[in-house]
């Protein structure tokens, strides 16, 4: 079996930054991720893309370049394409390349898997048609796609950084249905010292609404009552908004109402995870430097707690300097002396946060779903399926698997697994924490039994 | 035949590759030679991937990610997610026949 110092799952910003400072501290580093090329979400493909649409993408795009760049260093070896589907606490990491199996031991893992989007159960969210907003950052940059009808649906940055694109390209959004209201505007105002501090985000902010308005982009807020309306596919999403019922016509919704930790590897390996009632998610427990629960397991960038980009990418240069420092490539004193100027930037860098996580709260019907909305997107399991279990007294998340089968389709809880463990909270009365999430196990994407057997061969 | 899509692509984006036949549902596409294959199947005009295992409901690609699983189809007798993959001349691509059930987790829970 391959053998290396360091290997780090996921080449977004904190992959990638993670990768060049143990790099530069001498350690021999791996660097998987199951996309072809390194940037992670945000800076997907950036190296491709950035000569043929960097302009319209924007310079928060254009900002992931120097990262990916800094990869190409003879210490790190980048296996692209490759679906990490186990790690083991004993450093063994197993993940296919085209249907082949291989496996590394790491003396280190980081783990950078980043975060997805937080699960947006609407009436109808089962739609062709429906997609996230992710999803439609994801088409433009990787594919250079745009959908011509579309309304975005939810709250938070991302909208307007999606919607800006879209203008941007001459094919604006028909519509933004925001979620958030003015209150929410107004208690984060309270945090509002904080974002003067991170003012380049309010500034990003205001410069992107301003732009949306001149672009005639029509946005409603406080919106309500949201239904995606369809039998087939989308055919337009419907509203209630200052006390009135509106209709918006289109091909496609894109959904999105903040980002969540990834947690399925942290959760497979069965490390101590915390509820973030700020954040409203779960997110692993981990000492300044990213350390995990687990000797020699460490978490870095949105899968260790929503920080944004930046942040990502210093908390990976943290990690990778305490690593460094545990295998003896750098002393107490110079590790001090690295991180002091890192950790002043991850302080400026993180106080806005506060401020958009109140500005922009996670849609309330989308945390608890109408009775008849599905939840389970796999099994086709409602939110009153999962109330009525509860009701009948089944125990919890890992009990429901057995009931409804909720959370046991292909995609593991990924896409409901929040919402059900915010169900049987509210159904039960216990707090979230105590109610805990799936037990999630390997393997963590589904796998053939090819790829079983061909691991027998790569262990010779 | 060309099918209406309901997505634009952005100039450059259209030719960068060279055009490769790729079966659909026994229709004939003609796609982008390593994009990823949700993405031209979208552009093309498909929406609907598959179809559940418990209702039959229709379902395309929702997250492009690799986390929702709705964008499964079959290439080549094998079920893949479409948004994780690349698009090679000559892939034989349908709606799963044996839907997700095959993919899920052993009832161990
Ligand atoms: C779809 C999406 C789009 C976003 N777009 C923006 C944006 O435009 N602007 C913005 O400011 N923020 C955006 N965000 C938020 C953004 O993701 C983060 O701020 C930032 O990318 C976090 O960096 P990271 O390094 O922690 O993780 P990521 O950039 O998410 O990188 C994680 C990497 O891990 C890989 N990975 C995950 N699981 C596995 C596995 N099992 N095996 C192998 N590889 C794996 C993924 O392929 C990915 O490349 C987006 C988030 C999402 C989910
Ligand atoms: S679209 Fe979600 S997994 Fe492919």
């Amino acid at each position: 079996m391959r053998e290396t110092d360091l290997a780090i799952i996921g080449a977004g910003p904190a992959g990638m930054a993670a990768a060049s400072e143990a790099a530069n501290a001498g350690i021999a580093t791996i660097l998987i991720d199951e996309q072809p090329t390194v940037g992670g979400q945000i800076y997907r493909d950036v190296q491709r893309v950035a000569p043929l649409r960097g302009a319209m993408l924007g310079q928060d795009y254009l900002d992931g370049l120097p990262l990916a760049r800094a990869v190409a260093n003879p210490l790190i070896s980048h296996i692209a394409g490759a679906v990490v589907w186990q790690v083991e606490t004993d450093g063994t990491i197993t993940y296919s390349i085209d249907d082949q199996s291989h496996q590394v031991k790491a003396s280190r893992i980081l783990i950078a898997t980043g975060a997805i989007e937080r699960p947006m159960p609407l009436p109808g969210w089962t739609l062709p048609g429906v997609m996230t907003v992710g999803a439609g950052q994801i088409l433009l940059k990787q594919s250079g796609l745009i959908p011509n009808r579309a309304v975005l649906v939810g709250c938070g940055p991302l909208l307007y950084v999606l919607a800006s694109q879209m203008l941007k390209a001459n094919t604006p959004p028909l519509a933004i249905i925001e979620t958030q209201t003015t209150g929410d505007l107004m208690a984060a105002m309270k945090h509002v010292g904080g974002a003067l501090r991170g003012w380049r985000y309010l500034l990003k902010g205001s410069k992107l609404l301003a732009a949306l308005k001149l672009g005639g982009v029509k946005r409603y807020t406080g919106a309500r009552n949201i239904s995606i309306e369809g039998e087939e596919a989308v055919t337009g999403v419907s509203f209630d908004t200052g006390g009135k019922r509106q209709i918006i016509a289109c091909d496609t919704a894109l959904l999105h109402h903040g980002v969540v930790p990834n947690v399925q590897i942290s959760r497979a390996l069965q490390l101590d995870h915390d509820w973030n009632g700020q954040q409203a998610c779960f997110s692993p427990k981990l000492d300044l430097w990213g350390k995990s629960s687990e000797a020699g397991i460490f978490i870095a960038g949105d899968g260790a707690g929503i920080g944004g980009a930046k942040a990502a990418a210093l908390c990976g240069r943290l990690s990778a300097l305490k690593i460094a420092n545990e295998l003896g490539k750098l002393t107490d004193a110079e590790l001090a002396a690295k991180a002091a100027p890192i950790n002043a930037e991850l302080s400026s860098e993180c106080a806005a946060r506060p401020f958009l996580d109140r500005a922009y709260p996670p849609f309330r019907e989308a945390l608890s779903p109408r009775d008849e909305t599905i939840v389970c997107r796999c099994e086709e399991v409602t939110a009153g399926d999962i109330r009525k279990a509860a009701a009948l007294g089944c125990q919890g998340p890992n009990q429901l698997k057995a009931f409804l089968r909720a959370g046991m389709g292909p995609c593991q809880g990924r896409g409901c697994g929040l919402t059900v463990s915010a169900l049987f909270a509210e159904e039960t009365g216990k707090p979230i924490a105590e109610v805990g999430y799936f037990k999630i196990r390997s393997p963590l994407k589904p796998i053939t039994l090819g790829e079983l057997a061909s691991l027998e061969k790569d262990a010779d | 035949m060309k099918t209406a899509s309901g997505f634009n692509t952005i100039g450059e984006a259209a030719e960068q590759a060279a055009l490769v036949p790729v079966q659909f549902d026994s229709k004939d596409y003609m796609l982008p030679e390593g994009a990823n294959l949700a993405a031209s199947l979208l552009a093309a005009g498909v929406s609907v991937f598959r179809n559940t295992p418990a209702s039959g409901a229709p379902r395309g690609p929702f997250c492009m990610m690799g986390v929702c699983y709705d964008c499964l189809v079959e290439i080549d007798g094998v079920t893949r997610q479409a948004c994780q993959t690349q698009v090679s001349a000559n892939m034989q691509v349908s709606k799963p026949a044996i839907p997700a059930a095959a993919l899920r987790e052993d009832d161990h829970a």
